[in-house]
């Protein structure tokens, strides 16, 4: 006869458990979340205090010092939060690829054999990291606004260039539809440097031919908005900042508050990724890079084929996290008034007073960014993760 | 910022769960059984509320406070204070943390409507002024035009600003700064032309931040009204009445010429409004559900309406101010106390 399982009562059955706990704490939570959702309805009609999203179709009126989209106080709060949502964005974008480059440098840097060079790069690394960020946004902030001159008082380094406590300023281009298509055949030609690399690989995998791909694409990069230049009748109509009144006219500026919060959040986040780099290029077994050294590569070629590929694997994933940290301390911008996501919605919640539905505003925005850096870092994993056979 | 976050975080769950508490019976009983009022003020405005080296704090809104504490319990020493910032002073008054909001708060309609506040009457006149550097050569706040204005967020300041500038039809550029010390050095550093806030606010900025404060001037222009003044909740008429009388005795009390040094003698004195006050001819109290000794313990114990002017904010502080349109309505002003009968 087989032998019979044994008969367990159902309170000692550990799946009967498992789920019998889970679907207590579910109930837990969603008895939690019920109660306090109707608490807070109940609290806010009781005080006659108006709930809901309606506001956000009201009229402003308060102004915004850096705007990427048109605005004005006559527009609406929803128009408000967006101008505050993509000055967020900016600055975590820039800040996301400079900290790249910049913690990439002081990473491989510390591993230098040159002592000079690896001594830096490690007191780089120990005094940023352990400085809070919000001090060093105040101290790059402060050096900004008390070292620069006032506006009448400019610095001009560059004929059109002029440094004051107002930001530097710069000649921007001229109003003319030529540098629209300029900027479409960038965008061409940067579609075009990677097909061309695309294409010099699979033919030197297939053949063993190499191609100057370096040349063709400064080639390429350089060639196309010439022509694009050319063709459109070769505007050399400039936008120059002009001393008008209290301050500058006409050409481009970058506030000293984006320059303080971008140069704090670059330079402090950076500080980590170098030790995330060094960490993953330490990883790498040291025969990997004798090995290619055996091959004939030169130092350059074994790093940047060899080593990073190899490194990339475990940098990535940490990488993510300060990617994500760098977006979320933007929201410290409000100490030095950049008007980010979080300066708007604050001011939009003190003149509503619509604390609830304003703080849920910040916190579904900065989940949804963070959820797309990590799936998108995720993806990316994924697609260098090594492949076993 | 992210602690500014976690505090709007923290607030709204208040709402979520704090309010019960509130709810538990009228703010008077629930005050007496605490056995004091607890108040919020300014982390830090001189003349209207500031900590001292001790910590106590002083000022007038500081002094409307001890004034309710005194009606209540006969102790003005029976008040707590909660600093609070612009952005966390509606929340803990809604939420029942705080029973009396006293930090030169402007009276709006929204306020006084969705936002569910009941506002006392006003006990500070204020508008919104421009400061700039003398060195700029401006005069009038009609040159402004192009100018680079700091600013705190978060206030009637900034709307008061931008409708300035659209009725006038010029352009400005803001720089908003959450914390009171990052943008005052702004202004000093020169990042801005000019600094706005209400006129008693930056004469105090003026007169103890700057480095040399004869190298700025106040613009003669007044853009908005600022009525400041203490607010309770809505839907509790029985200690919105108290706050509301509270404020309405010290004025009183300055119309009838009592004041802390004299309320002795005035307690005999034969004019029935006095009487009433005072309480030598009882009723008053006893219809606010108070000792009749109520206005006697605040005006002995806090002064009159001038008393706490000129203690706090008047010619003879750091502020400077005169009384304004803070006198009292027999002197022109707009200082005017409902009748105490």
């Amino acid at each position: 006869m087989a032998p019979q399982a044994p008969r367990r009562s159902l309170i000692n059955d550990p799946n009967v458990r498992a789920i019998f706990f889970q679907i207590l704490v579910l109930g837990g939570v969603v008895l939690l979340g019920w109660y306090l959702v109707s608490n807070v309805l109940e609290n806010l009609a009781r005080q006659n205090i108006a709930t809901g999203f309606s506001f956000l179709d009201r009229e402003a009126s308060f102004a915004i010092g850096e705007t990427m989209i048109p605005y004005s106080p006559a527009s609406s709060y929803s128009q408000a939060l967006l101008v505050g949502f993509l000055n967020t964005i900016k600055v975590a974008v820039l800040g996301i690829i400079l900290a790249t480059i910049l913690g990439t440098i002081i990473g491989i840097a510390r591993l230098s054999t040159n002592f000079l060079v690896a001594k830096l790069a490690s007191i780089y690394v120990e005094v940023i990291r352990n400085v809070p960020v919000l001090l060093q946004l105040f101290f790059w902030y402060a050096v900004i606004s008390e070292s620069l001159p006032g506006p009448r008082q400019a610095l001009n380094p560059v004929t059109g260039v002029f440094l004051s406590n107002r930001g530097m300023k710069f000649p921007g281009l001229g109003d003319d539809p030529a540098w629209t298509w300029v900027g479409v055949a960038l965008l061409a030609a940067i579609a075009g440097v990677w097909l061309l690399a695309r294409w010099a690989r699979k033919r030197q995998e297939a053949t063993g031919q190499q191609f100057p791909v370096m040349l063709g694409s400064i080639g390429l990069l350089l060639g196309l908005p010439l022509l694009a230049w050319l063709a459109g009748g070769a505007p050399t109509q400039l936008d120059i900042p002009e001393l008008q009144g209290f301050n500058f006219r006409g050409g481009i500026n970058i506030s000293p508050e984006f320059a303080a919060l971008l140069l704090g959040l670059v330079i402090y986040t950076a500080s980590f990724i170098a030790e995330i780099v060094r960490s993953g290029i330490k990883a790498v077994n040291w025969g990997q890079t004798e090995a290619a050294s055996a091959l004939g590569l030169h130092r350059g070629e074994v790093l940047r084929l060899v080593v990073l590929p190899q490194a990339l694997r475990i940098i990535v994933p940490p990488t993510t996290s300060q990617y994500l940290n760098l977006t979320k301390n933007s929201s410290l911008a409000v100490a030095i008034g950049y008007p980010d996501l979080v300066s708007v919605a604050n001011t939009t919640l003190n003149q509503t007073g619509q604390a609830i539905e304003a703080v849920s505003i910040m916190m579904a925005v900065y989940l949804t960014i963070s959820l797309g850096i990590s799936l998108f870092m995720n993806w990316y994993n994924t697609r260098i993760a090594l492949v076993e056979r | 910022m992210k602690t500014k976050i976690i505090a709007a975080m923290g607030t709204a769950l208040a709402i979520a769960l704090g309010s019960g508490a509130a709810s538990a019976g009228p703010t008077l009983n629930a005050v007496k059984q605490k056995g004091f009022v607890q108040c919020g003020v300014n982390t830090g405005l001189p003349g209207f509320s500031n900590p001292d080296s001790q910590g106590n704090w002083t000022g007038l809104d500081v002094d409307f406070c001890r004034a309710v504490a005194a009606a209540i319990f006969g102790d003005a020493k029976a008040v707590r204070f909660t600093p609070l910032s612009a952005q966390q002073r509606f929340t803990a008054l809604q939420s029942g943390e705080i029973d009396i909001l006293s930090r030169n708060t402007t009276w709006t309609l929204t306020r006084d409507t969705s936002l569910g506040l009941n506002f006392a009457p006003t006990t500070f006149y204020d508008g919104q002024g421009f400061m700039v550097p003398k060195a700029l050569g401006v005069s009038s706040a009609a040159e402004l035009s192009g100018a680079t204005v700091c600013v705190q967020p978060g206030t009637t300041t900034e709307l008061n600003l931008a409708d300035y500038f659209r009725a006038k039809g010029m352009q400005f550029q803001p720089v908003v700064i959450e914390s009171f010390d990052e943008v005052n050095a702004a202004f000093f550093s020169g990042r801005c032309d000019v600094y706005t806030t209400d006129a008693s606010g930056m004469a105090s900025i003026r007169s103890t931040l700057a480095p040399n404060p004869d190298d700025y001037i106040i613009l003669p222009e007044l853009i908005s009204k600022e009525p400041l003044g203490p607010a309770v909740r809505h839907g509790d008429d029985e200690f919105y009445d108290i706050v509301k009388w509270t404020v309405y005795a010290t004025i009183e009390a300055e119309e009838k010429g009592v004041n802390s040094g004299n309320v002795d003698e005035m307690l005999k004195s034969q004019d029935p409004t006095i009487q009433r006050l005072l309480g030598s001819n009882p009723g008053v109290g006893q219809a606010l559900g108070l000792d009749e000794k109520w206005a006697y313990n605040v005006i002995k114990t806090v002064g009159n309406y001038g008393e706490i002017f000129e203690r706090n904010v008047g010619v003879k502080t750091a502020l400077k101010l005169e009384r304004g349109p803070n006198a009292l309505w027999t002197n022109g002003g707009l200082m005017y106390a409902m009748p105490v009968r």
